[in-house]
């Protein structure tokens, strides 16, 4: 290349490459837990395409359901004891904690302890070793820390302490969860924590307790109450995400989409009637149809159904991020996916994971020292 | 920033905004920081000088303060609830119902409706009658005459009643919480009305009439003054011989989980439809100046002395003004 111009090459780039790399830098390791989940696996993919992420490691008890080309998959068990030897091995800067359940109708309540506070737990632990290489880490939380009471004010900002204490389980485990991150953040003032509380997410292809309510022949409402609700758009959660790891976003940031929808015209938009069941003593008609496996409602919902839950979203607003879908605009897009899948079918993913962890400690290059033991 | 000669246009449009983010993240880590030992630091004070206006960039922008209009609504929307729940088109409904019992049961008399200024304000008012008949009044008066919508806060025990609640929060009826008081009077110039004598104001019995009760810690001084609005306080008179508590039964309230159980004269008279059922008493009602304090506003905390200094002389404007006007009163039916 003997005619081409002194051109800087690295000028060139810096000029063109997004506001917030900085290709001189280090590249970014980076840590996914949850690659198997809808959430954990889309943020990989998302991160596979960003040029300043050299190393993408992904944990999960369950192997990913999506087609990933760069991302280290390792199994691990579900409260991650293993957890220190990897953060070790391959030096991860950033950690992207996304295996949380919300949703506590898929299994006990010890096996979302089990992965909820004892893999926070642990991860934690982990990243807050002595050698700890981690300098930023991303949780993806729920505006369900907020709790749902008559005492509650319309918008719930981040400093807004809940109005009752906890009582359901999946809300003691997020606020145990989140326990660990304020102590984390207390204890490492180096590290750049993130906090982010979605809100009821919805949107083409997740399947959450909501969702399922509003697939129901009837949708179930509670009589007298019209609550409001709050959703934000699936994709407005990975790109807020994404949004916090490139800029660095310190602190808790509440995640949700503009306006409040009554749950009647929720149920509308959906081309749905809703259904009353009593407001006293709800329980003792949900419990039996729950057992029968008619109506899957979670405890939290029955609050939710008489009270609903809004978060003010100008925080992360503030700090740049746009939001793609409005509440109405996320409940549009998730009806318009259900029509289609009632015409088409349901489409499986066709993609299946093969390569497993053995393969991971013999030849990623993200594995520096102590090969496997797991 | 500099430092690339030959790109230095560029550099503006790139650096630009991620300086500014950066400078964003460190403001926000200091108030992170805070936050952890409990302390309350705003944007604007971690930002402190560093914040300069935006005029490059578009990734950043700055909390904007211009009044957002709540009901202005997405054109998808299919009912015109609105982000707090106040339906335009329920209180229309209940201002046609609710006219010809303002007009001519209560015979409604307003005086000084010209002092309510025309930015947000914040209304206070005494509260009486064993179900309250002059939050209705006020907001159906103000709506009327000034078309202006009222947000009327209330205790939480309403919320909890199925159908009275939700339709309660259609009209414009708000849970008293000060984060909702704030948004809408800070944010969005709205009237917010409330009773700062709570429950105990229509809970209180005949032979207390126009006495009025604590008005609780101050809270609602506080928040005025946090959002930089003026209190207007209202006195009124007619409420308290409408719905008349002759006596008050606890342990039923108790039993019931209610915050007080009447025994009205409207029972009395018409049996248990007395709960629905009004005395026409005649309304009259008297804007008093506004009262505005001079202190910055979004303060986390302000001077308790001041605080309730402040809300002791607004209780004693609207006591005062309540005893002129029953001087002046010759009928409780006619005025």
């Amino acid at each position: 290349m003997p005619n081409q111009p002194p051109a800087p090459t690295r000028l060139a780039r810096r000029a063109s490459d997004a506001v917030n790399i900085d290709p001189d830098g280090p590249r970014r390791r980076v840590l996914v837990t949850g690659l198997g989940t809808f959430w954990g696996g889309r943020v990989a993919q998302a991160l596979e395409a960003n040029p300043a992420v050299e190393v993408i490691v992904g944990l999960d008890t369950t192997e990913p359901t999506v087609e990933l080309e760069r991302t280290e998959y390792v199994r691990v068990d579900a409260n991650y004891s293993i957890l220190s030897r990897i953060v070790r091995a391959t030096r991860v800067d950033t950690i992207i904690h996304t295996f949380l359940v919300m949703d506590p109708t898929q299994m006990s309540q010890r096996a979302m302890h089990e992965i909820n506070v004892i893999g926070t737990m642990n991860l934690f632990a982990a990243a807050s070793a002595a050698a700890s290489t981690v300098r930023s880490v991303i949780v993806k939380s729920s505006t369900v820390v907020y709790g749902c009471a008559p005492e509650d004010p319309v918008w719930f900002t981040e400093s807004t302490p809940r109005s009752r204490p906890a009582k359901e389980p999946i809300e003691r485990s997020l606020e145990a969860v989140e326990g660990y991150v304020r102590d984390f953040a207390e204890d490492n003032p180096h590290v750049n924590v993130a906090l982010l509380r979605f809100s009821n997410v919805i949107g083409a292809e997740l399947e959450t307790p909501l969702t399922r309510l509003l697939q129901l022949p009837v949708v179930p409402s509670i009589f007298g109450f019209d609550p409001r609700f709050q959703f934000v758009h699936e994709d407005d959660v990975i790109k807020s995400i994404l949004f916090a790891f490139d800029n660095d976003l310190p602190g808790v940031f509440n995640v949700a989409g503009d306006g409040l929808l009554p749950w009647s015209e929720v149920a509308a938009l959906c081309g749905k009637r809703t259904a009353a069941l009593p407001p006293f003593a709800t329980g003792l008609l949900t419990s039996p149809l729950r057992q029968l496996k008619l109506l899957d409602l979670p405890e939290e919902y029955e609050g939710l159904l008489k009270y609903g839950r809004g978060v003010d979203n100008h925080r992360l607003k503030n700090f740049g991020f746009r939001y793609e879908h409005t509440s109405t605009e996320a409940v549009e897009a998730f009806i318009r996916a259900v029509r289609l899948r009632k015409v088409v079918g349901a489409n499986e993913p066709s993609y299946r994971y093969e390569r497993d962890v053995e393969q991971f400690f013999r030849h990623s290059p993200a594995v520096r020292k102590d090969r496997r033991q797991a | 920033m500099e430092q690339e000669g030959s790109d230095s246009t560029d550099s503006p449009k790139s650096q630009s905004p991620s300086d500014r983010l950066r400078e964003l993240a460190a403001a926000s880590r200091q108030i992170e920081e805070a936050e952890l030992l409990n302390l309350e630091v705003t944007l604007e004070d971690a930002l402190g000088p560093a914040r300069a206006p935006t005029g490059h960039g578009e990734l950043v922008r700055l909390p904007q303060e211009e009044p957002r209009n709540p009901d202005e609504l997405d054109e998808r929307r299919r009912s015109d609830v609105n982000e707090w729940g106040r339906s335009e088109h329920m209180r229309e409904i209940a201002r046609r119902v609710y006219d010809p019992i303002y007009k001519r049961w209560f015979r409604v008399e307003w005086e000084g409706l010209e002092k309510i200024p025309s930015g947000g304000a914040l209304l206070v008012a005494n509260h009486a009658a064993a179900i309250p008949s002059d939050a209705p009044v006020i907001m159906h008066g103000i709506e009327t005459e000034l078309n202006r919508p009222v947000y009327g806060l209330a205790d939480n025990f309403f919320r909890t009643i199925p159908v009275v609640g939700t339709l309660w929060n259609r009209l414009g009826g708000l849970p008293a919480h000060p984060d909702n008081a704030y948004r809408l009077l800070r944010e969005q110039d709205q009237l917010v009305l409330v009773f700062p004598e709570g429950t105990k104001g229509p809970s209180k019995t005949y032979n207390e009439r126009y006495q009025l009760r604590r008005f609780g810690r101050g809270g609602f001084v506080e928040i005025a003054m946090r959002a930089g609005v003026p209190v207007v306080p209202i006195a009124v008179v007619g409420a308290e011989e409408s719905m008349p508590t002759l006596f008050r039964v606890p342990s039923v309230a108790r039993a019931l989980g209610v915050p007080y159980l009447p025994v009205t004269a409207n029972m009395l008279v018409a049996g248990p439809l007395g709960l629905l059922t009004y005395f026409p008493a005649k309304f009259k009602l008297k804007v008093l100046d506004p009262v505005y304090f001079d202190v910055p506003a979004d303060r986390d905390r302000y001077s308790r002395s001041r605080v309730m200094d402040e809300s002791e002389a607004i209780r004693d404007r609207i006591q005062s003004a309540l005893y002129t006007m029953l001087r002046e009163r010759r009928s409780v039916w006619f005025g």
